[in-house]
Parts: structure tokens; C-alpha cells; sequence
């Protein structure tokens, strides 16, 4: 299954949620914003929501300091 | 006609500004002509806006207003002053963003902090030692109103979860991400992009250290929606906050806030459209 993640094109197994998808990229889910095909994910839903082949993701990430 | 000092006066062909500073003001050594300063001999025309003013004189509240309006470009004071901003955080960038808004003249502001002033704030926020151990919104408050003693100050002194966000911001102009702590950061984008679609926000990430100017920069994420900062430089053991990148992110994000309020971007036709990637 191919997803397109911030423009770049990854390939994930089939049934991978978008949590599967931060943890594969070393990312902290509470620190992440997604964009899933035009739709902006609440955090519960990110350890649900299935990753579909062709899905379009925009992930923004966020560090400390202010 | 001539205004002065926004009053209207009977306009009178060849009166020089010194005239009417001896008239109306006697003594008036700072005078302002349609927002710039001008020399005394300076010939008024029909329709001018005067400002005079006596130098070192504190001037009234009123008075205060009238400056900012001469300072700035015709049609820029009404809509700032009328407008509503939300500031999240009043930590090194929303004690900057802050200071700046108000000088600016932004009528209305709600400053939202949890926190006390401590020691170790100094070194970047606008805080004084004499105000360690103020909560942090009653502090800023007595600092933005030696500045500008007009301004509407809505403290709310508590930690912002996403419910507190859309309570207090729903009918804000544009909101302010000023937080420290990453998760939210996130936390106040999600609600932003899911909760409060009508608002315009400015947040900011990658400010710490004191690396390359130009590495800060503003982006859109998407329409009346942006974030400032480099990215990457988190606040770390080793690379910490200091005042100059802290206050250039700082300043970036009020006058992207200036911007969505007085509508330039879209009449730019939409600031730089950059990467929405923020994956180092």
C-alpha cells in the first residue's frame, strides 16, 4: 500500500493506522498535527484511523519553547 | 477644514502650521501633519490632519490615541483599534507579541497564562524583578497599560486545555500561539483548524538558541493560518531561549497577526505559500 506523507511517497503494509505511521517515522504523536486526505485528525483518532492506499497525509510537527 | 488633534476648524488659505499651533497649542514643538512630522513654516492644505503636541508633556489618553493615529497610514488605526486578539502563553513570545500589539494599537486583548514571574524569565520576557512572584497576566497587564492606558486587558488566569480555547477564543479576531511546551502547541493548532475556522492564527515553533536570522520565517499552513519559527530548534539542554531569536520570532508573529487583521495578505494575494512540511 503507497501513502503520500508531506509530498514524499512511503510505502506502508496494509491496515496501518496513522499511529503506526508517526511510530515508523520516530515521531511523538502529542507533538503532531495531521492532515489526513483534507480532514484534521483528532488525537484519539489517530490510533484508529486506517490508512487507506493513495491516502494523502500532511504531518506538522511541533518543539518546545516559547 | 482642518482637523487638529481630530477636532474640525475652519480651514484658512496660506496658515502655516506654526499658526496653528499658536492658536490651539501655544508651545506645541511636536507637530504632525497626516501622520509625519513636518517643520513649523510647513503650509497647511484644506483637509490636513494636525497633531500638536508639547515634547516631554505626558500626554492624555485621548492624546495618546491621536498619536497612534497620526503614526499611522490613514484607515490603519480604526481597524486595529477595533480588533480582538487572543494571546496563548505569556512567556518570551507572548510578553513580545504582546507589547508589540498594544503599541501598536490593537484595541482589544485577551492574555491567557497560568503561570507566576520567576527569576529565570528574565533573560527573555517582559517582566521586571520588581514584578517576581505577579501571575504573569497581572503583570503584563500594568506593563501594557503604562504603554497604552486605552486598551481593553481581559486576563484569563488559568491552563488552556482545548475546551478553555474555544470558550475564550471563539469570537477573537486572530489567536496567538505563544506556548511553551510542544504537545500544546499541537493541541492549540488542532483546535484551531477543527474548532475556530473563522479565526485567524499565528503559532510559532523552532525558536530557541541564537541560530541564523533567516531561518526564522513565516509560514501558511493554510488560509489565515501560520506558523513562525524555524522548525527545529527546540528548547534543550544546551540551546536555550534568549531574548534577540525569541523576540524576531516574537515580532514576526505580531506583524503576521497586523497583517490578517488590516487583510494584506489577501490583498497580497496570499503570503508566501511555502512547504506545509514541518518534519526536519
Amino acid at each position: 500500500m503507497k501513502i503520500t506523507c508531506n509530498g514524499e511517497e512511503r510505502v506502508m503494509a496494509p491496515g496501518s493506522t496513522v499511529i503506526d505511521l508517526l511510530r515508523m517515522l520516530a515521531l511523538d504523536p502529542e507533538v503532531v498535527v495531521v492532515e489526513c486526505d483534507g480532514a484534521i485528525l483528532k488525537r484519539p483518532e489517530y490510533d484508529s484511523h486506517l490508512l487507506t492506499d493513495g491516502a494523502v497525509l500532511e504531518l506538522i510537527r511541533f518543539v518546545g519553547g516559547g | 477644514m482642518l482637523w487638529v488633534n481630530e477636532r474640525a476648524m475652519a480651514f484658512r488659505s496660506g496658515i502655516r502650521l506654526s499658526d496653528l499651533a499658536a492658536e490651539i497649542r501655544p508651545g506645541a514643538d511636536v507637530l504632525v501633519v497626516n501622520g509625519f512630522p513636518r517643520e513649523p513654516d510647513t503650509e497647511l492644505a484644506d483637509g490636513d490632519h494636525c497633531w500638536l503636541i508639547r515634547r516631554g508633556e505626558v500626554p492624555s489618553a485621548e492624546e495618546i490615541d491621536y498619536l497612534l493615529y497620526a503614526r499611522h497610514t490613514p484607515g490603519v488605526h480604526d481597524r486595529v483599534k477595533g480588533a480582538t486578539v487572543g494571546i496563548m502563553g505569556l512567556g518570551g513570545l507572548g510578553s513580545a507579541v504582546a507589547i508589540a500589539l498594544a503599541r501598536v494599537g490593537v484595541g482589544t486583548l485577551l492574555l491567557a497564562d497560568f503561570d507566576v514571574v520567576e527569576p529565570t524569565n528574565l533573560n527573555r520576557q517582559h517582566y521586571f524583578v520588581d514584578q517576581i512572584g505577579l501571575r504573569k497576566t497581572e503583570a503584563l497587564c500594568d506593563t501594557l497599560r503604562r504603554i497604552t492606558p486605552h486598551l481593553v486587558l481581559r486576563p484569563i488566569d488559568q491552563r488552556l486545555d482545548a475546551a478553555a480555547m474555544v470558550r475564550h477564543f471563539a469570537a477573537v479576531d486572530v489567536l496567538v500561539e505563544c506556548f511553551d511546551d510542544a504537545a500544546m502547541k499541537a493541541v492549540a493548532l488542532r483546535v484551531a483548524l477543527t474548532e475556530l475556522k473563522g479565526v485567524g492564527y499565528v503559532g510559532a515553533s523552532g525558536v530557541a538558541g541564537y541560530g541564523d536570522n533567516n531561518t526564522i520565517r513565516t509560514a501558511r499552513l493554510y488560509p489565515r493560518v501560520y506558523l513562525v519559527g524555524d522548525g527545529e530548534s527546540a528548547a534543550a539542554p544546551g540551546q536555550g531561549l534568549m531574548a534577540p531569536r525569541v523576540g524576531v520570532a516574537a515580532h514576526q508573529q505580531a506583524n503576521q497577526v497586523l497583517r490578517l487583521l488590516l487583510e494584506a495578505a489577501r490583498e497580497d494575494g496570499g503570503d508566501n505559500e511555502t512547504s506545509r512540511a514541518v518534519i526536519p
